[in-house]
């Protein structure tokens, strides 16, 4: 008889699922992509799973980057975005953000050498230089509210305020991420599933660097011109 | 042995120590590129040195530039094989971003254009 139905009607004990885990699992590393090779690896699924995430999330702050840039002249006879502004608090928020990137991408190399202490470390940082970010944001929502331009104000600051304000809460939602993703790292070390949790991690924390700096040319620099 | 090949992407080099001077550069290569866009943004921002008109069109080239260096040294989007999709994905995004951000634009301007304006209204009334 043929072989391959034989081969099929083996018992699946654990080992033999082991033991063609095992087979499969040279083949996964080497799949060149396009099908070839087999099915991608998990990690590559997950990130493509996550990345589809991301874009509707970008779609979704294009819809408050359009409110902003039809309703920013609309300052029903308010105060303007170049009165508003303190451009030097937003040259500094933008650095930390930077900077912040940065340090989460010196903890994907930790965590790819398996060096619990650089990673906490670098994650520390990453959370610090949010969390400034963060401080540094809210400061300058306050200050606003306080000289009476609030979201209240006028339709430009409505979209102001819900487009940037939109971008602080991704940030702080972020930072509580960034905190349970620390402790898991810490208490179940490197394994394959927390490694993939914290390249997701990675990847929103890069992606709301690029929406900042959307945020930071068309809001600020070009707003402030107008 | 098994569960570590088995998550590991392609091209990714995690257990020799190379990997890391590679990945190390190229974040500080990012960090650096990023900055330095940044800096010229707001420098071309407060600058008179440039035509007036021009700096908006100058904001958002540097804009796009450090979008794309976000990309790639930071998220690693790259043109090889396994990233095909995730580069596909993106271009749908920014479709879809380019279609809502100039469609409201487009739309809202030429509403303002077709409106008669406020105070020709009180005076009709």
């Amino acid at each position: 008889m043929s072989s391959p139905s034989t081969t099929l009607r083996l018992p699946l004990t654990p080992e033999v699922i082991e033991r063609r885990t095992d087979a499969l699992a040279a083949e996964y590393t080497d799949a060149p992509g396009h099908g070839e090779g087999g099915p991608a690896s998990k990690r590559i699924i997950v990130g493509y799973g996550f990345w589809i995430f991301l874009l509707s999330d970008i779609v979704m702050f294009s819809a408050f980057f359009a409110a902003h840039a039809v309703l920013g002249g609309a300052t029903a006879g308010g105060p303007g975005a170049a009165q508003l502004f303190d451009l030097h608090n937003v040259w500094v928020e933008t650095v930390c953000l930077l900077l912040s990137s940065f340090c989460c991408g010196m903890a994907s190399l930790a965590i790819e050498q398996r060096s619990q202490l650089f990673t906490q470390l670098a994650l520390a940082a990453t959370g610090l230089l949010g969390l400034a970010f963060l401080a540094l944001e809210i400061h300058e929502f306050a200050g606003l509210i306080a000289r009476g331009a609030g979201p209240s104000r006028s339709a430009s600051l409505s979209s102001f305020f819900a487009l940037v304000g939109c971008h602080g809460a991704h940030v702080t939602a972020g930072l509580l991420w960034l905190g349970t993703m620390m402790a898991q790292l810490y208490a179940k070390g490197f394994r394959p599933e927390i490694r993939r949790r914290y390249l997701c991690f990675s990847l929103f924390w890069h992606a709301l660097d690029i929406i900042w700096v959307a945020i930071f040319t068309f809001v600020y620099l070009i707003g402030a011109r107008a | 042995m098994s569960e570590r090949t088995l998550d590991v992407a392609p091209g990714y080099t995690d257990e020799e120590g190379g990997g890391r001077a590679a990945g190390l550069g190229t974040y500080l290569l990012g960090l650096a590129l990023a900055l330095g866009l940044t800096v010229a943004s707001f420098w071309a921002a407060a600058t008179h040195l440039i035509y007036g008109p021009g700096v908006p069109i100058a904001l958002v080239t540097l804009a796009v530039a450090q979008m794309g260096i976000h990309l790639v040294f930071f998220l690693h989007i790259t043109t090889a094989p396994d990233n095909t999709n995730n580069v596909l994905a993106l271009a749908f995004g920014i479709l879809i971003v380019f279609l809502v951000i100039t469609g409201s634009l487009w739309i809202m301007l030429h509403l303002n254009h077709m409106m008669v304006p406020t105070d020709q209204l009180m005076r009709m009334q």
